[in-house]
């Protein structure tokens, strides 16, 4: 169920970013793990973290933080693989076409009245539709949801309600962690309560920011962090169960030899539930992961890297090798951030949808987009900018939850379906536009006051 | 534009394949008509014939009508700052790519004092955002009228006028208006707006000073009937605003709206509504808020007509965080999806280095090349850059699919000749490259440091590392 969000109540989300208050704000480190002074720590926690030192420093200098678990360790792979499509034209140069003079007018005659036209909007239909996915079981339907979500569906373009009905809002999931991962301090700061807790923060991620559901990224599975079996990994799946009531995405570690075993445990435990597995791809035992999914009747998520044929074809593996029913498999082709490859992810998402609705049964179904990855551009984290004649950047706390907006605003523009998103003020401003665009907010406000107003 | 096949084309070419126009055939001349890389006037002989032959001149006259862009071109301005709008030909960028990118003009209001509209116009004039070898700027300025004073709107309008860029007018009144007009109708700003009250008054101004002119309505109906009443009256420069709702249904209103009407236009050949788009993202400062949530619900606005069809828009916001994604996003939605984002390989010298400083080496994929250059340059590192030609891929992926190998590495050292530049035999690798370090070492007998992951933590990476301890 898309909660409803009124204007005012992102607005005051956001209210707290305002300038003036941050000026008090002490502005850190690019990334920070924060052991509180005085605050009881685990001398194991301390060894773990120096145990971890080179890979953190690996992770902190190429960006900032562990965005997206199941996507970390791939991500600059995947953004450079996207960026390095080849193209078979090469474009010469663009003439600058010339100026038109403009029409000699004789004499000035002007008309007595408007001359009556008709607009008649050209109509679209697709002959195709969007496959709808449930996510999330209730007691009657085997599971322990109280909450189950639908998306898909479509008809016609992202909220071209004026072309077909719009049957599902897309809906919003929040990131939460088996382990501290290391975040954006402007994410950060939202979770602090909750870093070594995943129910606390899954409850947090429901009942304060208002997520659809929960993303449980099982990252410390991750061989190279505490290499957590999965059996034990399994606990936190059912623990995170327990604390909400809404669907669970499960992720793993991002770690190809471990993800299928870890994936296939969580969903033995989650049996019944209708999780989603995060993620099946062309480079592991998609194959394991997929049966896992049927098994236990869970949907699967099938990853490729901004490639539409690729898509087809994991998806078609999943349909037809591993026999994955057609309302079970949901797509993500990859989110590169705004500045950083996000043309490229967007086409490829739109492409895939038109081909969905014109008709191409590998592709028509709901999109996936791991929105969280916009945090990875330098603008939305870095102190300012290293270029000296860039304009000043402006304060990055207000950058980054922009950032992710804008970044997942171009994509539900493309189709997506499932947002997975981390900054409580970005999830409230995505969830305030789409919700105005499905017309599901009734309020209006002058259009003709900017002409004349001061200020 | 209409036709889709070059052979539609060929026929109204000489056909002689004279090989003048830079292509060797008139077909290939044909197919990048196609691509929109040429335009008719390109065709030399074509031109010439067309002076001299009138059935020529018909037969040239029809080739630029069925190739013209569906959507109508606009410019804003004159000279080097003049900004073009419209002329898009596709729904969707992946059909062929978008043109014009949407051209983003910031307010200023002439009940500011002097001081204050300076400020806001060097503010506009001044930005600048490093993207991928180039600087994002920002394209006008709109004046606004909130004097409702022709004498002081005409003063402001010519202060502004000053700062050389295209400016778009604001203001509902004819005769403020007209005033602003005479002082600056030479620069050929856009008018705003043409409405179903003020109409007559707008077109007339319109002809008299021949500028582009804005018309407004949110009834679709009577928007195409003033299109259609300015153009039959002379007027070719047409600008149609749909009226940006900021919020609730009143936006959904405006993104069906704006869609209706390219789509229509495209789709339906509509040529009634075939111009350029205005959208005003500025209507979310008339909204109750804070200022940093009006700032981020324009931004929103901004970001969903940028993907969607807005051609010009007219903004508030002069904070760095609001016009950064504003701009990216833009460069992004509009960058050619056809043209190969790779850099030159070889070497490049940063900041005149001497034979005593590093060597480093990135990719030609080009937007790791003008980070690393960038960060470089401005960090005021001098250094020597080897660029390697990994087929435009990032330095991970090649690393991983075998575009950056020791062995390519070897051969940029040998025809570049940086041995001969440099007196010694270090050469820093992208963190992302760690791999490879111990290969290139074999491969070239160079020592090779591991760099940052990203270049820019050069600066501090060097402070440490360089020059290298152990000689
Ligand atoms: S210049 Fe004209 S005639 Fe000569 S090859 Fe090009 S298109 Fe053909």
């Amino acid at each position: 169920m898309a909660e409803k969000f009124t204007l005012e109540e992102f607005f005051n989300l956001l209210k707290k970013y305002n300038v003036e208050e941050l000026e008090g704000v002490r502005i850190e480190g690019d990334l920070e793990i924060e052991i509180e002074p005085g605050a009881a720590v685990d001398p194991n926690t301390i060894n773990a973290l120096l145990a971890l030192t080179q890979y953190v420093n690996l992770i902190q200098e190429f960006g900032n933080f562990l965005y997206h678990a199941n996507m970390a360790l791939t991500y600059l792979q995947r953004l450079s693989q996207a960026f390095g499509i080849q193209l078979p034209v090469a474009a010469p140069q663009v003439q600058v076409p010339e100026v038109k003079p403009t029409v000699e007018v004789p004499k000035i005659k002007l008309p007595e009245k408007l001359k009556e036209a008709k607009f008649e909007p050209y109509k679209v239909e697709y002959p195709g539709k969007i496959e709808e996915v449930t996510l999330g079981a209730t007691r009657s339907e085997g599971g322990t949801r109280e909450i189950t979500i639908t998306v898909g569906g479509e008809r016609s373009l992202a909220f071209y309600t004026f072309d077909a009905e719009m049957p599902h809002m897309p809906v919003i999931a929040i990131d939460v962690f088996d382990r501290r991962p290391m975040l954006a301090k402007a994410v950060r700061e939202h979770y602090e309560d909750v870093l070594d807790d995943p129910a606390e923060w899954a409850r947090k991620a429901v009942r304060e920011f208002g997520a659809d559901l929960v993303t449980l990224h099982l990252i410390s599975t991750d061989p190279l962090l505490e290499d957590r079996p999965a059996s034990e990994a399994a606990k936190t799946v059912e623990e995170v169960l327990q604390a909400v009531k809404v669907p669970l995405i499960i992720g793993g570690s991002g770690n190809k030899e471990k993800d299928p075993e870890v994936l296939e445990k969580a969903a033995e435990v989650a049996e019944g539930e209708r999780v989603m597995l995060a993620s099946a791809t062309l480079d592991m035992d998609w194959e394991r992961i997929g049966n896992a999914a049927k098994k236990y009747g869970h949907v699967v998520l099938s990853w490729t890297q901004m490639d539409i044929n690729n898509q087809k074809t994991l998806n078609r593996y999943l349909l037809k090798r591993v026999g994955i029913p057609r309302d079970s498999l949901i797509m993500d082709p990859t989110t590169a951030a705004l500045g950083y490859g996000l043309d490229y992810a967007f086409t490829n998402m739109e492409r895939i949808r038109i081909s969905g609705l014109r008709g191409d049964q590998d592709l028509n179904f709901p999109i996936s987009s791991g929105t969280t990855n916009a945090w990875g551009a330098r603008e939305a984290w870095m102190k300012d900018s290293p270029i000296e004649e860039d304009t000043p950047w402006g304060p990055r706390e207000l950058r980054g939850p922009i950032w992710e907006i804008v970044t997942g605003l171009t994509l539900a523009l493309a189709g997506v379906d499932i947002f997975m998103m981390m900054h409580p003020g970005a999830v409230a401003v995505l969830k305030e536009i789409m919700n105005t665009l499905a017309g599901k907010i009734a309020e209006k406000a002058d259009e003709n006051a900017w002409i004349s107003m001061e200020g | 534009m209409k036709v889709k096949s070059p052979l539609e084309i060929y026929r109204y070419l000489p056909q002689t394949n004279c090989g003048e126009c830079g292509y060797d055939t008139c077909m290939s001349f044909a197919a990048q008509i196609i691509e929109r890389t040429v335009k008719p006037t390109d065709c030399p002989p074509l031109v010439k014939e067309a002076e001299k032959n009138p059935k020529v001149k018909k037969k040239l006259e029809e080739l630029i009508e069925i190739t013209s862009p569906e959507v109508k071109e606009v410019i804003i301005g004159k000279g080097d700052n003049a900004v073009k709008i419209g002329g898009e030909d596709v729904l969707h960028r992946h059909e062929l790519t978008f043109f014009n990118p949407t051209a983003l003009f910031y307010d200023v209001w002439d009940t500011l004092d002097d001081k204050e509209i300076d400020e806001r116009c060097s503010k506009v004039v001044e930005y600048r955002k490093f993207y991928v070898g180039e600087f994002l700027t920002l394209d006008g300025i709109a004046v606004r009228c909130t004097s409702n004073d022709p004498k002081r709107f005409r003063e402001v309008v010519k202060r502004v006028a000053g700062y050389g860029k295209p400016m778009i007018l604001v203001s509902l009144n004819p005769e403020c208006m007209r005033a602003a007009l005479e002082e600056v109708a030479e620069e050929r700003p856009l008018i705003y707006a043409a409405t179903e009250d003020n109409w007559k008054e707008f077109l007339e101004l319109a002809l008299e000073f021949k500028v582009p002119v804005v018309v407004r309505s949110k009834d679709l109906n009577k928007l195409k009937s003033l299109a259609v009443t300015f153009k039959e009256a002379g007027v070719e420069d047409i600008v149609l605003d749909p009226v940006t709702e900021p919020i609730g249904e009143g936006l959904r209103g405006t993104f069906e709206r704006v869609i209706q009407l390219r789509r229509t236009a495209i789709l339906g050949e509509d040529k009634d509504v075939a111009y350029p788009i205005m959208v005003t993202p500025i209507a979310a400062w008339a909204l109750e808020a804070d200022d940093v949530s009006k700032a981020y619900w324009e931004t929103v606005i901004a970001s969903l007509f940028i993907v969607k069809y807005g051609d010009v828009m007219i903004l508030h916001c002069l904070e760095p965080y609001a016009i950064m994604p504003i701009v990216t996003l833009r460069y992004n939605i509009y960058t050619d999806p056809r043209t190969p984002v790779q850099v030159e390989p070889g070497l490049r010298e940063i900041n005149n280095p001497s034979p005593d400083d590093p060597v480093f080496i990135t990719t030609n994929f080009a937007l790791t090349y003008y980070t690393v250059e960038s960060d470089l340059t401005s960090g005021n590192i001098k250094g020597w850059l080897l660029v390697l030609d990994t087929e435009g891929l990032g330095v991970e992926v090649s690393v991983a699919g075998g575009q950056f190998t020791a062995a390519k590495v070897k051969d940029l050292i040998k025809e570049t000749k940086i041995e001969e530049k440099v007196n010694h035999r270090y050469l820093i690798i992208p963190g992302l490259a760690a791999r490879l370090q111990g290969a290139i070492e074999d491969e070239t007998g160079w020592k090779v440091l591991v760099g940052p992951m990203d270049s820019g933590r050069i600066k501090g990476w060097l402070e440490q590392n360089w020059p290298p301890k152990e000689k």
